[in-house]
């Protein structure tokens, strides 16, 4: 997996790429909550991300989580098709921000 | 077509880009369709996920090795896996429920939605575990 992070006014931008799994979940979590955390809204573009498991689907909750408790919010945008599929499979489409 | 492939990992998380490589290249060979290949093989890193994470809970590094086993035979696909790691009660596998939002538990839930069954089985041959998962390929 590999990231980009952009600033854009109040919005911070992380582009990941690549494949997330429980081996790389920390990285991620390393790159997104500190974010989440200056009460920023935060974009998750995953337009590139070809394959997220279980594990991914826990960076997604867990910043979604975070970003509630400093009162901003997490928008998972352009999400791929095999990584939609996996947010449906979890009934997690009505919960995460998505667009 | 009839198959039947095995292959052993270090139990590691760095191994499960492997096993997903592995699992993607016997689909290929089985020429099934895209949706199903990424489903067969989420349902499979999830399973070799489960031993990495739950199997050796506690453990730093080890120099373990789990085995899978894709076979295929009359339109039943089998997926068998073997490892060393702690004893599975059965019984204890569960995943959380799925309105109870927060990180964690889903890989089970997965599993069972992917597959048509996911058994323990009494292993032979000095595992401890042997996980055994079927689907019906139409």
């Amino acid at each position: 997996m590999t990231y980009k992070v952009t600033e854009e006014g109040n919005v911070s931008t992380v582009f990941l790429n690549g494949e997330i799994d429980m081996d790389v979940t920390e990285k991620a979590k390393e790159v997104i909550l500190p974010l989440v955390e200056t009460g920023k809204e935060v974009h998750l573009n995953l337009k590139d991300v070809s394959y997220m498991d279980s594990s991914g689907i826990s960076v997604l909750i867990e910043s979604h989580q975070k970003a509630l408790e400093n009162n901003t919010k997490v928008i998972v945008k352009e999400v791929s098709k095999s990584v939609l599929k996996v947010i449906m499979m979890a009934k997690l489409e009505q919960i995460l921000n998505l667009e | 077509m009839n198959i039947e492939e095995s292959k052993d990992f270090l139990v590691s998380t760095a191994s499960l880009k492997e096993v997903r490589v592995f699992s993607r290249e016997v689909f290929e060979k089985l020429k099934l369709e895209q949706d199903l290949k990424d489903e067969l093989v989420l349902a499979i890193a999830e399973a070799a996920q489960n031993i990495v994470k739950h199997g050796y809970k506690g453990v730093d590094s080890t120099t373990d090795r789990m085995q899978i086993k894709i076979s295929m035979k009359d339109s039943e696909l089998e997926i068998g896996f073997f490892d060393k790691g702690k004893a599975v009660v059965p019984g204890n596998v569960q995943h959380r429920k799925l309105d109870d939002i927060k990180p964690g538990g889903l890989g089970t839930f997965f599993i069972k939605q992917i597959m048509d069954a996911a058994v323990f089985k009494k292993d032979e041959k000095g595992w401890v575990n042997h996980l055994v998962l079927t689907k019906k390929i139409n």
